[in-house]
């Protein structure tokens, strides 16, 4: 018994609890993403601006859709960047 | 009569008549073609994030109005030859949309109204 103990980690073994995570639009109840404010929708932008996937940002499919359908909204308009770096 | 909204970019190089006299222009077209306009806001000039010929500013417009599916046509024809536009959007409201563009509008109404309240007191 006194071996388990004495194995020791040079760092100790960050085992990262599994954050649930959760959809932001169900969950504050929003319905509508707006493509005309760039500022809410670059919550959503890596820094190469590009539309993050639904497993980083937890949100549903249904609402992935609809951001992923303001973002690009959003770039035609030229208020996000198709493509840039340190964007943030 | 369905709800639409429609952003314009209009090239920085024009003078404050001109912009104006555009987005009259196509206010008017608007008009013509039996359309109610309910909002319409202008954004002023704004840097692009991306040049859009060769040009890095613009002049930005939100016109939100009812109009029937025919009176489109005949606004993005005329956004076509237009040369002063260099991009535009048009964007049909649904349900929730129409909520958000008017809880939008009373949230700007109310801070626009807000300071001359204070003047008054």
């Amino acid at each position: 018994m006194a071996q388990q103990s004495e194995i020791r980690y040079l760092t100790p073994l960050s085992v990262d609890v599994k954050k649930k995570k959760y959809c932001r639009f169900k969950r504050s109840g929003i319905k509508y993403v707006d493509y005309k404010d760039p500022e809410f929708l670059k919550k959503f932008l890596n820094e190469q601006g590009k539309i993050l996937p639904r497993r980083i940002t937890g949100t549903s499919l249904k609402f992935q859709r609809r951001v992923a359908q303001a973002v690009k909204r959003a770039r035609h308009l030229a208020l996000l960047p198709y493509v840039t770096d340190l964007m943030k | 009569m369905n709800h639409y909204e429609t952003v314009f970019i209009l090239t920085p190089v024009l003078s404050d008549a001109q912009m104006k006299e555009a987005v009259e222009k196509f206010t008017k077209v608007l008009a013509d073609n039996g359309a109610t306009i309910v909002n319409e806001e202008n954004w002023g000039l704004r840097k692009l994030a991306y040049p859009i010929q060769k040009k890095s500013t613009g002049f930005y417009t939100l016109v939100e109005f009812d109009a029937d599916p025919k009176a489109i046509k005949k606004l993005e024809t005329a956004y076509r030859r237009d040369e002063r536009v260099l991009r535009f959007l048009t964007f049909r409201l649904d349900k929730y949309a129409a909520e958000y563009a008017a809880k939008r509008r009373s949230l700007k109404a109310s801070k626009s109204n807000a300071p001359k309240e204070v003047k008054e007191d």
